[in-house]
C-alpha cells in the first residue's frame, strides 16, 4: 500500500433515490485525519456511512467506488469491510456483558484466556478495570461510550465512521468523549469520517469540513 | 453469506406452500364432491344434486341464519367491547389491570372456555345455585332455555368471551405503533370527551391494523364447530355443526352434501367478510362527519363505565367457568342447588389418569413439531426478507390470513378425502402438517412486529465489527429477541393445542390430543371428565405462556436492558 | 332412509367381496401366534370415562396375557369409523387400514356387511363362542339382519327407564302412562335429540309399545305402508313434545348428558339402553341415590353389542384375540360389575364351570338395577330402515323449531 491510496477514498461516491442525486462525494480521508459532514437533516449524511458500512438500503442507488487502503470495498458484504462505526448510542448488545461485548468485537483466535486477558486491557486502558461482567445498562452513560469504542477498535476496523457520536452526552462528557475518540483514532492512525450537527465537534476534529446541501 | 444466499430465499417459497397448499388442495376436494363429483363411489359429475338435496333439508335456511346471525352478532359486540374499553380507558391503571386479567385468558381453549359458561348460565348451574333457593325460592332449577337457545344468544356469549381478549391484544400491539397516546392528548386538549378523541383519532388508524383479525374472528364465529355443539342449538344446529355430521355419516350421499354446505359455508363467509368491509366503509365515513361536526361528546362517563364493566364481566364468566371445571374435577355427589359439591373426591382424576397422560404426550409431540417447524420458517422468512430487502405486502399479509379465512370445514374434510385417495398416511406427521397450517400465520403474527422494531443498527455495528450475517442472526439478534420468540411459540403451541377438526379429520381418528379427548368426551356429557380434560387442556396452553414470561426473566435477570423491554 | 339402502348396494355391487382372513379363525393356536406383537386399534365411542377405563382394563389383559397392543380411538360416533374404512376402500388402501376393530351398532353393521367392508365370518369360531346363550339371548341378528359371524357379541342391553323416586311416586309402565305424566310434569322428561342412537331407540321404544302388532316392524319398511305404521308414534309425540323439557325446543344430545339433567334436578325420568347404568351412575356419584328403573309392561327392546372387524384391518388375528377375551367369564364379569360398567353379560351362566359362575354370583347388581325376571323377554328390535326413516321424518317434524 503507498501513500497515495492509503486511507478511505470516496471516488465519485453518488447515491440517488428515485432518480434524485442525494449525495455527492469525491474526497480522501487519509489516516489520521478527520473529514466532517454537516448540514442539514435529511441531507444524506447517514445515508452515505450507511453505503461504506454496506447497509444502504435498497431504495437507494450508489455510483462510483469506495477504496479502503486501496481495497475496493463497493460491493464487500458490511462485514468484510472493516469499516467500524458509532452511533449516538452506544448500542451495546443489552444480552451480553460488558466483556462479552469486548469479546464479540476482538477478532476471532487466541486462546479463552488471552482474549480475556485483552478485554480486561482494553478496560482498563479506559479506567473501567474490573467491568468486565457488569450488565452494560447498568453503566452510565459515559462508560457506555467508552466501551463502545473499544469493542469497535478491538475489531481492527481500517476506517472509523462517526454518526453524529456525541450528541447524546451532557456537556462536560462530550469533551471527555470526544477527546478520548480523537486521540485513540490518531494513535491507531485510522481514517475517521464524522457526520455531525454540532460545530464544537466540527472544531475538536481538527480536520476538513465539508458541508453538503448548500 | 454464500452458503446462507443459496438457502434462505427457498423458506419464503417453503412457507407459502405449506400454508396455501392444504387449504388450495382441500378446496379442491370439496369443491368435487359438492358437484356430484367422488368416482371412487362411482359418481360422476358436474351434477348439481348435492345442492338440491342440501336446500331440501328442512333445517337448511334456519342454520343459514343461525350461522350468519350468531357469526356477525358475535363479531360486532366483540371488537364493541374492546373499542369501548379502549376509547375510555387506554393507558389508564384500570386498562392495566383488565389488560392483566384477560391476556392469560387468550390461552384458554375454546371448548374449556364454552364448557365453562355452559355450567355458569344454565339453569341448573352456579349464578341460578347462588340466588337458589334463598332469592328465588326455586328447589329445582326453572325450566329456561338458556343454553341452546334458538336464538344462538349463549353461543354468541360463548363467543364473544373468547374474542374480547383476542381483539384486545391485537389492538393494544396495533396502538404501541400508531401512539395512541399522543393523539389522545391532543385531542382531549382541545376539548373532546375521551371516548370521543379516541374514537375520532386513535380507531381508525387502530382499526386499519386490526382489519384481518376482525375478519378472521368473524370468519371463524360463523363456522366454529366445538363451541357450536357445546353451546348452540341443535333445532336445527349452525351449518357447521351440520357439515360435520353429514361428514361422519356412512351413507355417502351425505358426503356430497356435506361438501355442498361446506360450499355454501365458504361463500357465505366471503359474503359476508364483503358486507363487513362495506359497512365498515359507511361506519367510517359517518365518524369522519361526526368528526367533522365538532362533536365533542364530554359527558361519557357511563360509556366508559359499561365498557370496564363489560370486559369485567367476560374476564368474570371465563374465570368462573373454569373455577367450575375445577370443582367438577373433583366433585363428590353434587346437586342443584347445592353451591358445592357434597364431597371432594380424587376419583375422576384418577380414572381418566392413563388416558390423560398418553393424550398430554401427543399433545405435546405435536404442538412441539408444528411449532418447531413454524418457528423455524417464520425466523427463516423474516430473516430472508431482511437480507434480500423484501417486504410483507398487504397481498403478502391476505395470504397469510387466508387459512383463517377460510371456514375450516370449507377444507379439512375435503383435505382428507384427497389425502386418502392419493394414498397418503394419515396419522401424526400428516396431523402436524395441518397444524402447521394455522400455526405459521399465529408465529408470523406474533413475530412480525418485534422483529421489525429491533433496532437495525445494532447489526449494523455488528457487522462493522466483523460479524457475518449468520453470527449477527444468531448471537446479536435472536438473543435479544429471546422474549418475544418465546412468546410465540407459547402462541403456536396454544394454537396447536386448540386444533379440533385437524387433529380428528387428518389423524384420521388414530390421533388422540387433549382436545379430541375433550370433545369426544363432551359428547357424553360426563361434567367430571370435561373437568379433568378442559383443564388439562387450559394447563397445556397457559403453562408455554407462563414459561415464555419466566424463561427470559430468569436468562436475562441480570440485563437490565432486556428486562425492562 | 332409502338412499341409505340404495346407496349400500351401489357400494355392495361396486365392491369386491370382503378380502379373507391370512389366518383362519377356526385353527386359533395359528391366530394366537399371529396375533402376537399386533396392534389392535379399536374405534369405540369414547364419551363415557366407564366404558373407556373397561377398554383400558380389557387392554391391559390382553397385553399380558397374549402380547396383543390395544389402542382405544375414542370416538364421538361410531358413525366415524365406519366412513374411514368406506374413505379407505374408496382410496383403494385394502390392507393394513387404520381400524382394526368396531364396537357397531345396528344399522352401521347392516351397512358395512352389505357393502362388504367386514371381515369374517370369524365370531363362531371363537372359542369363547361355547359359552354364548344363542338360545336366549338375540345374538345371531343384529336389528334384524343375521350377523352370520360378521361380528361377535359382547354385552346386552335392554331399555329401560331410570326415574327419580323422589319425584314420582311409581313407574310408569306404558308409552301412555308416560304422555299422561309428562302432561301433569311439563318439562321434566326429554330423550336425546335423534339421530342420536339413545333417541332413535326411544321412538322406535314408543312406537313398538304404541302398536297393537309390533310385528310389522321386523320387514323393511315399505312406502304404501309406513305412514299408517308410524301414524300412531306422530300423534303421540305430537301430544308430548309441548311438555317436553323446554318444550322440545331443545334435546340433550345424548344419553349421558341426560344423567347430568337427572343429577341437575332439570329431568325425573330418563331412556337408558342399559340396566345397569344408573346403579353404575349412582356409584360414580353421577345420579342421585334414590334413582331407580322400569321397563314397561309390555317389555322392552333388546339387542346386543357387538365388535366387528374392517376388511382392511392389518391386524385380523389381534382383533380375534380381543373379541374372544371379551366373551371370557372374565372380561364378561367384570362389565356386568356395576361399579365398572353393569352391562348384561352374553353367556349362558348357568351353563359355566362352578368357578366361572362364582364371578357373577358374587356381583352385586346395584340398588337401581332390575333382576334378569324383573326385565323379562327382550322384544325384538325393528328392522334398521324403520329407524332411518323415522329418525329423518323426525328431523322434519321436529329438529327444526321456528
Amino acid at each position: 500500500m503507498d501513500d497515495h491510496t492509503a486511507g478511505l477514498v470516496l471516488d465519485h461516491v453518488e447515491i440517488r433515490q428515485a432518480g434524485q442525486v442525494l449525495v455527492q462525494l469525491n474526497h480522501r480521508v487519509k489516516p489520521g485525519e478527520v473529514l466532517t459532514l454537516m448540514g442539514p437533516s435529511g441531507i444524506g449524511k447517514s445515508t452515505l456511512l450507511s453505503a461504506i458500512t454496506g447497509a444502504l438500503a435498497p431504495v437507494f442507488e450508489l455510483s462510483g467506488r469506495i477504496l479502503l487502503n486501496g481495497r475496493d470495498i463497493t460491493e464487500l458484504p458490511p462485514h468484510q469491510r472493516h469499516t467500524g462505526i458509532l452511533f449516538q448510542d452506544p448500542l451495546l448488545f443489552p444480552h451480553m456483558s460488558v466483556g462479552a461485548n469486548l469479546a464479540f468485537g476482538l477478532a476471532p483466535g487466541g486462546s479463552r484466556q488471552n482474549r480475556q486477558a485483552r478485554v480486561e486491557e482494553v478496560l482498563a486502558e479506559v479506567g473501567l478495570e474490573g467491568y468486565a461482567s457488569r450488565d452494560p445498562d447498568t453503566l452510565s452513560g459515559g462508560q457506555r461510550a467508552r466501551v463502545a469504542l473499544m469493542r469497535m477498535l478491538l475489531s481492527d476496523p481500517q476506517a472509523l465512521l462517526l454518526d453524529e457520536p456525541f450528541s447524546g452526552l451532557d456537556a462536560s462528557l462530550r469533551t471527555k468523549v470526544r477527546n478520548l475518540v480523537f486521540e485513540r483514532a490518531k494513535a491507531c492512525d485510522l481514517p475517521v469520517l464524522m457526520v455531525t450537527h454540532d460545530a464544537e465537534d466540527a472544531k475538536a476534529a481538527g480536520g476538513e469540513v465539508i458541508t453538503l446541501g448548500v | 453469506m454464500a452458503k446462507s444466499r443459496s438457502f434462505f430465499p427457498i423458506l419464503p417459497a417453503l412457507t407459502l406452500l405449506l400454508l396455501l397448499g392444504p387449504v388450495l388442495a382441500g378446496l379442491v376436494g370439496t369443491i368435487l364432491p359438492g358437484f356430484g363429483h367422488l368416482p371412487a363411489a362411482g359418481l360422476y359429475g358436474p351434477s348439481l344434486d348435492p345442492f338440491r338435496d342440501l336446500f331440501d333439508w328442512p333445517g337448511f335456511w334456519p342454520a343459514v341464519r343461525l350461522s350468519v346471525g350468531t357469526g356477525v352478532a358475535a363479531a360486532a359486540i366483540s371488537l364493541t367491547i374492546v373499542a369501548t374499553i379502549l376509547a375510555g380507558w387506554a393507558g389508564t391503571r384500570a386498562f392495566g389491570w383488565v389488560e392483566r386479567l384477560l391476556s392469560p385468558l387468550l390461552a384458554v381453549p375454546h371448548a374449556a372456555a364454552a364448557f365453562g359458561l355452559a355450567f355458569l348460565i344454565a339453569p341448573s348451574g352456579w349464578l341460578f345455585r347462588l340466588v337458589s333457593p334463598g332469592l328465588t325460592g326455586w328447589q329445582r332449577p326453572p325450566d329456561l332455555l338458556i343454553l341452546q337457545d334458538p336464538m344462538g344468544l349463549s353461543l354468541i356469549a360463548g363467543m364473544v368471551i373468547k374474542e374480547v381478549p383476542f381483539l384486545l391484544l391485537m389492538s393494544i400491539a396495533a396502538m404501541g405503533q400508531v401512539g395512541g397516546a399522543r393523539r389522545l392528548a391532543v385531542a382531549q386538549s382541545m376539548g373532546y370527551g375521551r371516548v370521543a378523541a379516541w374514537m375520532f383519532t386513535v380507531f381508525p388508524v387502530v382499526y386499519g391494523r386490526i382489519r384481518l383479525p376482525v375478519l378472521v374472528v368473524l370468519a371463524w364465529s360463523m363456522s366454529v364447530v366445538d363451541v357450536a355443539v357445546i353451546l348452540g342449538p341443535s333445532t336445527p344446529s349452525t351449518l357447521s355443526v351440520q357439515i360435520v355430521r353429514w361428514m361422519s355419516d356412512p351413507d355417502l350421499v351425505f358426503r356430497l352434501r356435506a361438501a355442498a354446505g361446506a360450499l355454501v359455508q365458504l361463500g357465505l363467509v366471503l359474503g359476508a367478510v364483503a358486507v363487513w368491509w362495506g359497512l365498515e366503509r359507511l361506519l367510517g365515513r359517518l365518524g369522519a362527519s361526526l368528526a367533522h361536526r365538532g362533536l365533542r361528546l364530554g359527558a361519557d362517563a357511563h360509556i366508559r363505565a359499561g365498557g370496564l364493566l363489560l370486559a369485567l364481566l367476560t374476564a368474570l364468566l371465563l374465570f368462573l367457568g373454569l373455577l367450575g371445571l375445577f370443582v367438577w374435577s373433583f366433585a363428590g355427589f353434587w346437586s342443584f342447588p347445592d353451591l358445592l359439591p357434597d364431597q371432594f373426591t380424587l376419583r375422576s382424576w384418577h380414572r381418566d389418569s392413563v388416558g390423560s397422560w398418553q393424550a398430554v404426550s401427543e399433545t405435546a409431540v405435536i404442538a412441539g413439531a408444528a411449532v418447531a417447524v413454524g418457528l423455524f420458517l417464520t425466523l427463516g422468512c423474516l430473516e430472508a426478507e431482511e437480507r434480500h430487502g423484501l417486504r410483507l405486502t398487504q397481498r403478502g399479509m391476505w395470504l397469510l390470513y387466508l387459512p383463517l379465512l377460510i371456514p375450516q370445514t370449507a377444507f379439512l374434510p375435503g383435505l382428507q378425502t384427497l389425502m386418502l385417495s392419493l394414498g397418503l398416511e394419515t396419522g401424526r406427521g400428516a396431523v402436524v402438517v395441518a397444524h402447521l397450517v394455522f400455526v405459521l400465520p399465529y408465529i408470523r403474527l406474533s413475530l412480525q412486529d418485534p422483529w421489525m422494531q429491533w433496532d437495525r443498527r445494532q447489526a449494523v455495528v455488528a457487522k462493522a465489527l466483523g460479524a457475518s450475517p449468520d453470527r449477527v442472526l444468531w448471537r446479536v439478534r435472536l438473543p435479544m429477541l429471546l422474549a418475544p420468540i418465546l412468546t410465540a411459540v407459547a402462541v403456536g403451541i396454544a394454537v396447536s393445542v386448540g386444533q379440533y377438526l385437524p387433529t380428528l379429520l387428518i389423524g384420521g381418528g388414530r390421533v388422540e390430543t387433549l382436545t379430541t379427548e375433550a370433545v369426544a368426551l363432551a359428547s357424553g356429557g360426563d361434567r367430571r371428565a370435561i373437568g379433568v380434560f378442559g383443564l388439562l387442556q387450559t394447563a397445556a396452553a397457559l403453562l408455554p405462556f407462563a414459561l415464555a414470561l419466566i424463561v427470559p426473566a430468569l436468562v436475562w435477570r441480570n440485563r437490565k436492558g432486556l428486562r425492562d423491554g | 332412509m332409502k338412499t341409505n339402502w340404495l346407496k349400500a348396494s351401489v357400494l355392495g355391487a361396486l365392491l369386491p367381496l370382503a378380502a379373507m382372513a391370512d389366518t383362519d379363525p377356526k385353527d386359533w393356536g395359528a391366530v394366537l401366534e399371529e396375533a402376537r406383537g399386533q396392534t389392535v386399534y379399536w374405534n369405540a365411542w369414547g364419551g363415557s370415562p366407564t366404558t373407556n377405563a373397561f377398554i383400558a382394563w380389557a387392554g391391559e389383559r390382553v397385553k399380558a396375557d397374549y402380547g396383543v397392543t390395544v389402542e382405544h380411538v375414542k370416538l364421538t360416533d361410531t358413525a366415524d369409523a365406519v366412513t374411514r374404512v368406506l374413505s379407505e376402500k374408496e382410496a383403494g388402501q385394502d390392507a393394513d387400514g387404520a381400524i382394526d376393530l368396531i364396537w357397531i351398532n345396528g344399522a352401521n353393521f347392516a351397512a358395512m356387511k352389505q357393502s362388504g367392508l367386514l371381515f369374517g365370518p370369524f365370531a363362531e369360531d371363537l372359542p369363547g363362542w361355547a359359552n354364548v346363550d344363542v338360545e336366549g339371548k338375540t345374538v345371531q341378528t343384529d336389528f334384524t339382519v343375521p350377523v352370520e359371524g360378521y361380528e361377535s357379541p359382547w354385552a346386552m342391553a335392554q331399555v329401560v327407564f331410570m326415574y327419580d323416586t323422589a319425584d314420582i311416586e311409581a313407574p310408569l309402565p306404558s308409552a301412555q302412562k308416560i304422555l299422561e305424566w309428562a302432561k301433569s310434569h311439563p318439562g321434566r322428561f326429554t330423550y336425546p335429540q335423534p339421530p342420536d342412537f339413545l333417541g332413535t331407540t326411544f321412538l322406535k321404544q314408543m312406537l313398538v309399545d304404541l302398536l297393537d302388532d309390533p310385528s310389522v316392524l321386523v320387514d323393511p319398511v315399505a312406502d304404501d305402508s309406513y305412514p299408517a305404521v308410524t301414524a300412531p308414534l306422530w300423534a303421540y309425540l305430537d301430544e308430548l313434545t309441548p311438555v317436553l323439557w323446554r318444550e322440545g325446543r331443545a334435546y340433550p344430545p345424548t344419553g349421558t348428558r341426560q344423567i347430568q339433567l337427572i343429577n341437575d334436578g332439570e329431568l325425573d325420568m330418563a331412556i337408558s339402553f342399559s340396566p345397569g347404568a344408573a346403579s353404575t351412575a349412582i356409584a360414580n356419584y353421577e345420579l342421585p341415590d334414590t334413582v331407580r328403573t322400569f321397563v314397561l309392561e309390555k317389555g322392552t327392546i333388546g339387542n346386543a353389542s357387538f365388535v366387528a372387524i374392517p376388511y382392511n384391518s392389518g391386524s385380523k388375528e389381534g382383533a380375534m384375540v380381543l373379541a374372544n377375551f371379551l366373551l371370557s367369564p372374565e372380561a364378561q364379569a367384570n362389565a356386568q360389575d356395576p361399579n365398572v360398567l353393569g352391562y348384561g353379560t352374553v353367556l349362558n351362566v348357568a351353563g359355566l364351570s362352578d368357578e366361572d359362575r362364582a364371578r357373577f354370583d358374587a356381583l352385586d347388581l346395584g340398588i337401581a338395577t332390575l333382576s334378569p325376571d324383573e326385565l323379562g323377554q327382550a322384544q325384538a328390535e325393528p328392522h334398521p330402515s324403520w329407524m332411518t326413516r323415522i329418525a329423518k321424518d323426525w328431523q322434519a317434524r321436529f329438529g327444526v323449531t321456528e
